[in-house]
């Protein structure tokens, strides 16, 4: 008996609920890798910023960095019948069956800040990402500004060996510091992308070059290898930010702390802002039609003790970073 | 008829969860949520069908996420680096798959060791075995992947019952009648109720042990073969933490941890309701992906007070039958 009411309950609420839903509200479901790092926690909650600000219903599926995970959650937003799938991919590979069936239901994909393998570029709306290779030509540029024409040694704080975003930060950089004969990288290590990895090898390098006074600039590959960096130079009787130059990568929050205090230069910020412009897409497509380039390139904005570095901490501190 | 009180509670269970949700999401109500249930919990299924049978004998096996994550990576290497017709990789890895299982039985059995820590070993023992293959995803480009990806049964209202769904369907049917209605079987049921009787009873405990461990052991390797149609990939990393999945889903499937009972059906019931907490999650899209795994706790720790209040109330009508002839 109680199964059955149960049921008709079940039944009534069915066809209640599947009453059509207010106007042209988008429903947009985003399958993320999970919150592995602060920039991703701060991608997370900025999507929700950019979907609230264009009336989108964002719904998130946090996959533990599990492939699996994605897929069931892809499977499940079409199952619901999203108007739009992002997909942070915590893989390059494995995804056509998955993105066949979301093309079957007419459903666009949008990938946001990593890319798929190529033999899947059929199956998706486009890709919004950051050039990393840009990052460290920004990063390379403002150096070789800074410094003008005065020769100047510099030491690089290299990410995880083999990350290919340490290959193309690296590889930015060095086109950069090749074009300029007074720059040269006297030493480059790996910092593992880490705060404490950074620390260790930038003591070896003061070490190494006679106390550090022969060191003009630091490069790190990210911001907390950088302020460990900062650390070590302040141990050693240094001055970051006055003796020696430093410019790094992502724009996290705990960097703007150390260039309002004046113990760094430059950052060149990896926006967690890739929703919006992916939302931005899927609104045009959706109303005009319009077909949005296959790759949408995010901007790489260098940040500098003269944008008001304080302020910029405290927007960002309550992204999750 | 073991078993079969836990069985009609996780039963329940499963239908008033699905009515809950499907009250609140319309949508999960429909052939397409049932089918991507069955196609997205496949390889999940398998497993645990071996791992009921390792439960009920008394036994443990963690090693199982690590010989999928071997076997994705073997297949990927084998197909596309090596050039190996996909069958030919399919019953070699199977092979080799029932040869560790095997292997582990057989410590378990001749060293009197717990399986706990046999399984623990095998299980770094493949996951250290399928990094040193390949630590990156490697793409599965042959043929009969996209082949077998492609098929499906369409079912009215737009659903898909994959080929993979309708492999872990059959090895459930299949694991069913084997454990419930074969000599094998029931022999796994003795094993768990008491390794000193079984033995009394002139049952092979050792070569059991080893033919059960090489079950769950080949299932792996068929999950695994199954993974890779999945992702069309083999990757070192899949299926990390899959053991306990599994065992959490034979345990709310009415299988009791010390053995002796369980269904072959209520772990599948099981797998069902562990998916569903998932899609209700996915379909909710604010809460945290993380309680899929609080609600599966809550569950296990209801199960398990369960089970014991079963045992308990059973040894009570035990004396109160003794107490009644003396």
């Amino acid at each position: 008996m109680t199964l059955k009411a149960l049921f008709a309950a079940t039944a009534t609420a069915a066809v209640m609920f599947s009453l059509p839903a207010g106007a042209a509200q988008l429903t947009v479901g985003f399958s993320q890798i999970g919150s592995e790092s602060g920039w991703r926690a701060a991608e997370t909650s900025v999507s929700k910023q950019e979907a609230a600000k264009r009336q989108v219903n964002l719904k998130i599926a946090d996959a533990q960095q599990k492939q699996e995970n994605q897929i069931k959650a892809i499977r499940s937003f079409i199952a619901q019948g999203v108007d739009a799938i992002f997909l942070a991919p915590v893989v390059a590979s494995g995804w056509e069956a998955v993105l066949k069936e979301a093309k079957e239901a007419k459903i666009p994909v949008v990938l946001l800040d990593r890319d798929i393998d190529p033999s899947g570029k059929d199956l998706y709306l486009t890709a919004v990402t950051s050039d990393s290779v840009h990052e460290g030509e920004v990063a390379g540029e403002w150096l070789a500004k800074t410094v003008g024409d005065k020769s100047c040694s510099i030491v690089e704080l290299q990410g995880t060996v083999g990350a290919s975003v340490a290959t193309n930060r690296k590889k930015g950089f060095d086109d950069v510091v090749a074009k300029h004969p007074n720059l040269k990288v006297v030493r480059s290590q790996t910092g593992d992308f880490t705060r404490a990895k950074g620390k260790e090898v930038m003591e070896s390098f003061i070490k190494a070059e006679g106390g550090g006074k022969s060191i003009c600039a630091v490069y790190a590959h990210n911001d907390d290898m950088m302020v460990g960096a900062i650390q070590a130079m302040k141990e050693a009787g240094l001055k970051p930010g006055k003796d020696i130059l430093t410019v790094s990568i992502d724009a996290v929050p705990d960097i703007f702390k150390a260039m309002a205090a004046g113990e760094a230069n430059a950052t060149v910020e990896l926006t967690p802002n890739m929703a919006g412009p992916a939302l931005d897409a899927i609104i045009a497509s959706k109303d005009k039609g319009t077909v949005p380039p296959k790759w949408i390139q995010t901007e790489s904005k260098l940040y500098t003790a003269a944008d008001d570095p304080q302020k910029i901490y405290d927007s960002k501190k309550g992204l999750g970073y | 008829m073991k078993g079969l009180p836990p069985v009609v509670i996780t039963a329940i269970v499963l239908v008033a969860g699905f009515a809950i949700c499907a009250t609140q999401y319309p949508n999960i109500a429909s052939t397409r949520v049932v089918g991507n249930l069955l196609t997205d919990n496949a390889f999940l299924g398998i497993v645990a069908t071996g791992m009921t049978f390792v439960i009920i004998s008394g036994g443990i096996d963690l090693s199982v996420g690590s010989v999928i994550g071997f076997t994705t990576v073997f297949v990927a290497i084998a197909i596309e680096r090596l050039g190996i017709p996909p069958w030919l990789a399919f019953v070699a890895i199977l092979v080799i798959c029932a040869a560790f299982g095997a292997a582990m039985g057989g410590i378990i059995h001749l060293f009197d060791l717990p399986p706990f820590i046999v399984t623990l070993a095998g299980m770094f023992l493949a996951r250290g075995a399928s990094f040193l293959l390949s630590t990156e995803s490697i793409p599965i480009n042959a043929p009969i992947y996209s082949t077998v990806s492609d098929f499906a049964l369409r079912l009215p209202g737009g659903g898909r019952l994959t080929a993979i769904a309708i492999i872990m369907l059959i090895v459930i049917a299949a694991g069913a009648l084997l454990l419930h209605l074969t000599r094998f079987g029931a022999n796994v049921y003795a094993l768990g109720g008491s390794r000193a009787t079984t033995a009394l009873m002139g049952i092979p405990v050792g070569s059991m042990t080893v033919r059960i461990y090489m079950l769950s052991s080949a299932l792996s390797g068929l999950a695994g073969i199954v993974f890779s149609f999945y992702t069309a990939a083999g990757y070192s990393l899949s299926a990390v933490g899959v053991e306990l999945d599994t065992i959490a889903a034979v345990v709310i499937g009415g299988t009791l941890l010390t053995g002796g009972q369980g269904t072959v059906i209520g772990t599948f019931l099981g797998i069902l309701i562990q998916g569903l907490i998932q899609t209700y999650i996915t379909f909710d899209g604010t809460l945290s992906s993380w309680w899929t795994k609080i609600v599966t706790g809550v569950l296990l720790f209801a199960f398990i007070a369960l089970q014991q209040a079963i045992i308990v109330l059973a040894r009570r009508s035990v004396l109160r039958r003794a107490g009644a002839t003396s």
